[in-house]
């Protein structure tokens, strides 16, 4: 489990956080969502331990993660895995160097278990016969499941995932999503997702927090999402008019 | 000058991190194997050739700035040795590297920091500038002292071909020159040299690269930075060394 308490963040004189309180489960996949520049990608990267908040706790179990020294914070790193918004693949590697990468660096494994650990993470992401590949000869939607292959070769305990729809098409994008949910469940990790689409609202949305211009405003789950009355979530649910059809139950 | 004492810090505090203990000794010699090859055995082309056609101008230059019959031709042998080992062979290559590898650096760490491959690697709980710069560190204090001897080699085989073909000097006359008066020293003071500047190219540039925001225009500006601001401070430790080393 992860709590915020009163976190801010100001960049020179503008704050971007505003006394942030919130809690997010492990084993459920926990969205934050808002409009772009409203601070959702400040606020993951102020937990994660990107940015240094200005003020505030962030609490991994009952560890406080931002008080803690650099040696210390690099330890809790180590359970912690992130998908970028643009994947962060490391260009010059391979795939395979890519998703080895983790566990070269802190695993005494022997290459060939790592070679067989790099082989499970990427059957798991549905990667096969591209381990000699570049980052740059893949497309969008294998970056990504690279980058989720290579965030959960330390079998990490949480799971950070900035925008991870962005740019993919909607048969992706939900392919996606399903993927980060079975792969939260299985590991009972305690996953956080920023996002602002809609569909991954409605999927995997067991736990959603609604940010607007640095303040939290709201936070239900999937099946409250639809039907609040808060004017700020609905203005940024039902923006777009085909937002309104959700309500209805969809066919399988 | 507030922003030049914030830099200055930042530059030290970032050198710190550099310099702490790395995560896997074995990833690092690696990576330092690596940048060997990509920042070192590949500089090999280009300073040959520049060094060359040095040499080939140094000693054409004082040929035809010395036609006098009081001044023994061997000299131009001894000048071009002096030249290349004092100033050519360690500072121009200096000033040539910095244009080269300090760019490449710069742009490349650069562009890992705004495709946030850089929070990637500290997501990870690894040391990113140690990861990113003490391997190219290493690396150009390492094989910028060859790239230096090979010049200052590369550098008197020009000058022996130029002065020799264009009739200038004799062959004896040339190898007597580069022998007459030799001072070991010299090659000390332009190894130092060497290392200082491979320090600074490399220094410089990373710190430009790492605190890189925004995009590619900023990753091109940062590149363009690493060249001027390494280039200024070579020049500026030129003198300094000199004045120290030599006086």
């Amino acid at each position: 489990m992860i709590r915020i308490k009163g976190l801010e963040k100001a960049f020179n004189d503008k704050v971007v956080l505003h006394d942030i309180n919130v809690s997010f489960e492990s084993g459920k996949t926990n969205l934050i969502i808002g409009k772009s520049g409203s601070g959702k990608t400040v606020l993951l990267k102020s937990i994660a331990g990107l940015h240094e908040p200005d003020k505030g706790e962030v609490w991994f179990g009952d560890i406080l993660f931002n008080k803690l020294d650099f040696n210390s914070k690099k330890e809790i790193r180590k359970e912690m895995g992130m998908l970028f918004q643009g994947s962060a693949l490391f260009d010059s590697l391979t795939v395979e160097q890519n998703v080895k990468f983790p566990l070269d660096m802190f695993t005494l494994e022997t290459p060939e278990e790592k070679i067989e650990r790099v082989n499970f993470c990427l059957n798991r992401v549905g990667i096969v016969n591209a381990n000699r590949l570049f980052p740059s000869e893949l497309s969008g939607g294998m970056k990504k499941r690279v980058a989720i292959a290579r965030a959960i070769a330390l079998n990490p305990k949480f799971l950070f995932c900035d925008e991870p729809n962005s740019g993919l098409d909607p048969v992706t994008a939900i392919m996606i999503d399903a993927l980060i949910r079975e792969i939260t469940e299985e590991y009972s990790m305690t996953t956080i997702i920023n996002t602002h689409d809609m569909n991954s609202v409605i999927e995997i949305g067991e736990n959603i927090v609604f940010i607007n211009d640095g303040y939290i405003c709201w936070e239900g789950n999937k099946d409250e999402v639809l039907r609040s009355d808060n004017e700020l979530l609905n203005e940024f649910i039902f923006a777009n008019s085909m937002a309104k059809h959700l309500l209805t139950p969809r066919k399988k | 000058m507030l922003r030049f004492l914030s830099q200055a810090g930042k530059y030290f505090l970032l050198l710190k991190k550099v310099f702490s203990r790395p995560e896997k000794p074995t990833v690092y010699l690696r990576q330092t194997m690596f940048e060997l090859h990509n920042l070192g055995f590949n500089s090999v082309g280009i300073i040959s050739i520049i060094s060359f056609f040095m040499g080939a101008v140094i000693v054409l230059q004082t040929a035809y700035n010395t036609e006098n019959p009081i001044y023994p031709t061997y000299l131009i042998g001894l000048t071009c040795r002096d030249m290349l080992l004092l100033e050519f062979s360690s500072t121009v290559s200096g000033l040539i590297l910095a244009g080269k590898v300090g760019s490449s650096i710069a742009s490349e760490i650069g562009t890992m920091r705004v495709t946030e491959q850089i929070d990637a690697l500290e997501m990870m709980g690894i040391n990113s500038a140690s990861y990113l710069i003490l391997p190219k560190v290493i690396a150009t204090l390492l094989f910028n002292p060859v790239l230096t001897l090979l010049s200052i080699v590369v550098g008197t085989l020009g000058g022996w071909l130029a002065g020799t073909t264009a009739g200038v000097i004799t062959s004896e006359d040339f190898i007597y020159g580069i022998q007459y008066a030799f001072i070991p020293y010299y090659v000390t003071y332009a190894i130092i040299k060497t290392l200082i500047f491979a320090f600074i190219i490399t220094s410089i540039s990373s710190f430009q690269g790492y605190y890189v925001e925004g995009g590619s225009l900023e990753v091109g500006r940062a590149s363009t930075k690493a060249v001027v601001f390494s280039s200024i401070l070579i020049l500026l430790f030129n003198v300094i060394l000199t004045q120290t080393m030599l006086s």
